[in-house]
């Protein structure tokens, strides 16, 4: 908009035209501060312009962001900590819930009735569900230590993170085996 | 185009200004190269032409009914300087002159060209295009509103930068000269003061994203921190104490995806976490 003055040319512009001299030797360097001027006017008031800016931070559009961040170790993880960690939330509340409410709704949830209706179960379901919980569990575990590690001031590099991370992603396929045996 | 225009009528306005003879001289030696260089004819070039694609970023507040979209760019990488700055700005003088970005030490110090190039926030001017006919997508850094193009509004960080009041604050000034520190406590800034506020940490992290209109995010955060070391500064436990509510510092889930972006190597994410430790402790 305001190439003079983005550039600090005004003073050498002014001073070039006050100059009877400069200015006959110099009317390539006039010209170009008088078309410069010409294209440039538009004189506003500052609430004029605070107007424009409010009118256009309305329609602002955000710029994308989950969508276009390249998936990497550290957030993707932090994703699966907190997802895993609403869903065994849940799970426990639930249950604990259900195993309060239940009775007096008239519906056996003892733990008794709980084994027998997982024991009358096929096994290829009991093996799905024990991997659906094991899996989540031994994550959020991990996890929950990697976190417990940084907040004593360990392990705070992105090296670190990242070899943690990989840890805490070996670790629960283990444990997650380990549990489906038990 | 426009720039030879500018450089050639700074010629002349110098040569105008100029009132000693030596001055003129001075400015005739100083821009001889430059206006050598743009009347000289193009080298005829030997390599083959490599192109690449650069899908980039647009939108236009003249046109706001119209969606931000991607525009495709080819650039020929023979003819271009190696960083993605350079394909920005060999782009906006040859291509399309309305496409915006802010710019400006082109060596990664101004922080002005921080940009999401390829999904992770580096700062165009050091961050180097790869030689292959893969193609490049470069967005605004994320989770910001978007002026024009490439260009965030960055008020609200500023803002928040503020907040933190980053200055040395001590109401017991030394009586004579200035104030001392040993060379350990000196050691406790590196890695902080080094900051440019480009803001790639900050808008890396998805805590920021959902949360930007009260965390402070990684970047202020690591520079509250940089005063709360400061053997210098007296105020340590205040800045602290204001940190001292759920959303301020307590959004932080060392997810260290600031850290792992910061292209000026700098680890937030810990700064933050020494912050934690510090207040728990104290």
């Amino acid at each position: 908009m305001n190439c003079a003055r983005v550039l600090g040319l005004g003073p050498a512009f002014r001073r070039a035209a006050l100059q009877p001299r400069a200015v006959l030797r110099n009317q390539v360097a006039l010209r170009n501060v008088v078309q410069r001027r010409g294209v440039m006017t538009q004189i506003m008031k500052p609430e004029q312009v605070t107007d424009i800016l409010n009118a256009q931070r309305v329609v602002r559009p955000n710029s994308p962001h989950m969508t276009i961040y390249q998936p990497q170790l550290t957030w993707v993880l932090s994703i699966f900590n907190r997802g895993t960690g609403v869903a065994l939330s849940v799970l426990l509340y639930g249950f604990s819930v259900a195993y309060v409410a239940a009775p007096l709704a008239g519906i056996p949830f003892t733990g008794a009735d709980v084994v027998n209706f997982v024991a009358g179960m096929p096994d290829a379901v009991k093996v799905a569900g024990k991997l659906v919980l094991a899996a989540p569990f031994s994550l959020h575990a991990w996890n929950g230590l990697r976190h417990l590690s940084w907040d004593m001031g360990k392990l705070l590099t992105v090296k670190g993170c990242y070899s943690s991370g990989y840890l805490v992603l070996g670790a629960t396929a283990v444990t997650t085996i380990g549990l489906l045996f038990v | 185009m426009s720039s030879s225009l500018a450089r050639s009528s700074l010629f002349r306005a110098v040569h105008a200004a100029a009132s000693s003879s030596s001055r003129v001289s001075l400015a005739r030696r100083t821009f001889a190269t430059t206006v050598a260089r743009a009347q000289a004819e193009p080298v005829p070039q030997e390599k083959q032409p490599l192109l690449k694609e650069f899908k980039i970023y647009r939108w236009n507040p003249d046109e706001p009914a119209k969606k931000p979209a991607l525009q495709t760019y080819s650039v020929d990488l023979n003819q271009c300087g190696p960083m993605i700055l350079d394909a920005l700005i060999k782009i906006k003088n040859e291509v399309d002159s309305t496409l915006t970005f802010r710019r400006s030490c082109r060596e990664g110090i101004c922080g002005s060209c921080a940009m999401n190039i390829n999904g992770t926030n580096t700062l165009a001017c050091l961050c180097r295009i790869e030689r292959d006919t893969k193609d490049t997508k470069i967005y605004p850094l994320p989770h910001m509103y978007v002026v024009k193009d490439l260009v965030p509004d960055m008020t609200l960080f500023y803002k928040q930068y503020k907040s933190i009041e980053p200055y040395l604050k001590n109401d017991n000034p030394p009586e004579k000269g200035e104030f001392l520190q040993s060379i350990e406590d000196r050691r406790k800034l590196d890695g902080m003061y080094e900051c440019i506020l480009c803001a790639c940490c900050s808008t890396s992290c998805p805590s920021y994203w959902w949360n930007q209109d009260e965390y402070l995010g990684p970047a202020t955060l690591m520079q509250a921190y940089r005063w709360m070391a400061d053997s210098r500064d007296s105020y340590g436990k205040e800045r602290g104490e204001k940190l001292q509510n759920e959303m301020s510092l307590y959004r932080c889930h060392t997810i260290f995806n600031c850290s792992r972006t910061c292209p000026k190597g700098l680890n937030p994410a810990a700064a933050i976490a020494k912050i934690k430790l510090e207040l728990a402790t104290d």
